[in-house]
């Protein structure tokens, strides 16, 4: 259970055409995230597949079976939504019983099944307080704990933690995470946070403008981006991409090197510039270098250690195996 | 954006509003008055305020020559049915105008109402006609109706305003976990929306209770509501003022008292959106 196949799917809005053809495949059990950035189409994406857009054409299949016109609650699928989208005058107990009641289950069995999502989601203590009696992650965990109550064959979820702080992002990151290798479900997130979508995902999907830029697993997007947009949206701090002279002697329109991919000292090397800011994380430093002459700016990831300061003048040498060539048009030279 | 506010200021604003508040209250109060004076106090040339021998004849007259409560009752179904029956129509139409919106929806809306623009004497004679036809003279059914018809525009206007308000992506949750329409409407939007229905109900009940053209026009004697109770002791000769405030006050005083207790949630209906 849990395998969406998209078939050629569009969607225009008037005149606008949001999702140009695409097909898409989502294994069972996988997760995969959705992510570029906002007005690619990501969300509206998710939107087609949970049935509360309709597809302009194509066809949309859930485990085998057309769903293009099947209404949103006949999929099978449970969502996660941004805003939480908890029932406010509900306790939390019947927000989360609500998916169960909707499908007349024996109400012992709804009990059974609410009591076991709030120990898993640590909602206990809460379940029955009303949703603006609860925090930011509170909330989140009762919406997820909306969501699995019912077995879904996939869950959606769109941009959840977006608005939760940093440190319960990384927190709900981590649970969503364990959530998934515990149900083995399929999920489906989108985000605009490339860090997210590198830490949890099975299978990146990379939109842009409606088109799908690359599908890939995490580290293959890193490895093996097919293109500029993929080579510099994927990867923090971002890749740094060169043309003009030094694109060229490389036999490229343009030439990236990631941050933690040069070498760096004070003595020698290929590339000679001057330190701007130095941003030290502890364990990594990361140095703007200016007057390269290759662009405005180049990062590069040094040793937490690295001892330099504002106006010193380093070298830059990128490690030859790690460097990405693309033609004219931004595509990666095989 | 907090203005300092003088105690000088605070207190022209306090008169300001009460001297507004009175003069707005002054004809009722007046009424009120009149209802405890003595035909001969009542039309009193110049008019006697206060001092005047307070007496409750008028009511024992009033209570004495009409049956009150069966006015009373009749006012009470025609407003109350007119209200329930307005709300079941009103909410399927503004669930659909604020949350599936049709490149129409706005000229619905307008168009809506326009009808109350409408002088209701212009269809007086058509509806006179179609409750004859229909054997709904005079009876309160007909009169739910027609009520029901003449109110409707407003409900689903402000319904409308309240639906606009809630975020559609709650909705879109309820019908992911598995809810069909009815049952959107019924468990989420609904409860939801409780305290818009409730001033729409309240507003409604009052303009319903209120009303005088049309309940004076299509009843006579079995149906008619405290409007035409009113109206029998207005009298072109004789002395009916005292007894004609007396009626007057007993027909006001229950929606009166209902608006007294209800005026927070009835504020919050009138303004509701106005700021955000």
């Amino acid at each position: 259970m849990g395998q969406i196949t998209l078939e050629k799917v569009t969607k225009s809005f008037g005149d606008v055409n949001v999702i140009p053809p695409l097909d898409l495949q989502i294994n069972e059990g996988e997760f995969v995230v959705f992510v570029g950035p906002s007005g690619c189409g990501k969300s509206t994406l998710l939107r087609l597949i949970a049935g509360l857009e309709d597809v302009t054409s194509g066809a949309i299949k859930i485990d085998g079976t057309d769903a293009t016109n099947l209404p949103p609650a006949k999929r099978g699928l449970a969502m996660v939504f941004q805003s939480y989208a908890l029932y406010p005058h509900m306790s939390v107990r019947k927000n989360i019983a609500f998916p169960l009641k909707m499908a007349k289950m024996d109400p012992a069995e709804q009990e059974r099944r609410v009591n076991y999502a709030a120990k898993v989601l640590n909602l206990t203590d809460y379940i029955d307080r009303r949703p603006g009696q609860l925090s930011g992650g509170q909330r989140q965990r009762v919406a997820i704990g909306r969501a699995i109550v019912r077995e879904p064959s996939a869950f959606l979820f769109d941009e959840p933690l977006s608005n939760l702080d940093a440190s319960l992002r990384v927190n709900m990151r981590l649970e969503i995470s364990e959530l998934h290798n515990s149900l083995a479900t399929t999920m489906i997130y989108v985000t605009h946070d490339q860090v997210e979508a590198m830490t949890m995902a099975d299978k990146i999907v990379v939109l842009r403008a409606g088109n799908i830029e690359q599908v890939g697993s995490p580290l293959e997007l890193y490895r093996n981006p097919r293109n500029t947009f993929v080579a510099g949206f994927i990867g923090s701090p971002n890749m740094n991409l060169f043309s003009g002279a030094a694109a060229a002697e490389h036999g490229a329109a343009t030439i990236g090197i990631r941050p933690e991919h040069m070498d760096l000292s004070t003595e020698t090397g290929t590339w000679k510039g001057v330190v701007g800011v130095a941003e030290h994380l502890g364990s990594d430093t990361f140095l703007h270098i200016h007057e390269t002459g290759l662009a405005e700016m180049v990062t590069v990831r040094a040793s937490g250690e690295f001892a330099v300061k504002h106006g010193d003048t380093v070298y830059l040498t990128p490690q030859a195996d790690k460097l990405h060539k693309f033609d004219k048009d931004g595509l990666k030279i095989a | 954006m907090s203005r300092a506010v003088t105690p000088r200021r605070k207190l022209i604003n306090t008169t300001i509003a009460w001297a507004i508040g009175l003069l707005i209250f002054f004809p009722i109060l007046w009424t009120i008055l009149t209802s405890f004076k003595t035909e001969g106090q009542a039309i009193a040339s110049p008019p006697i305020f206060l001092n005047f021998d307070w007496t409750l004849e008028n009511y024992a007259v009033v209570m004495e020559r009409s049956n009150y409560m069966r006015f009373l009752w009749n006012s009470i179904i025609i407003a109350g049915g007119s209200t329930i029956l307005g709300l079941i129509i009103a909410v399927p139409a503004a669930w659909s105008m604020a949350f599936v919106p049709s490149k129409r929806t706005k000229d619905i809306l307008l168009w809506m109402l326009s009808t109350k623009m409408l002088p209701a004497v212009g269809v007086l004679y058509p509806i006179y006609l179609l409750f004859i036809e229909l054997g709904l003279l005079d009876s309160r059914t007909g009169l739910v109706i027609v009520m029901m018809l003449i109110n409707l525009p407003i409900i689903v206007w402000m319904l409308y305003t309240y639906f606009r308000e809630i975020p559609g992506e709650i909705l879109e949750a309820a019908r992911m976990d598995g809810a069909a329409l009815r049952q959107e409407v019924l468990y989420i939007l609904t409860p939801m929306a409780i305290p818009g229905i409730a001033s729409t109900m309240l507003l409604n009940f009052i303009l319903a209770w209120n009303e005088a053209f049309w309940t004076l026009n299509l009843t006579a004697a079995k149906a008619a509501p405290l409007t035409a109770f009113i109206a029998s002791y207005s009298s072109p000769e004789g002395l009916f003022y005292a007894k004609l405030s007396a009626a007057s006050t007993m027909a006001i005083a229950p929606i009166l008292i209902l608006g007294w207790f209800s005026q927070k949630q009835l504020v919050r209906g009138l303004t509701f959106g106005a700021v955000k």
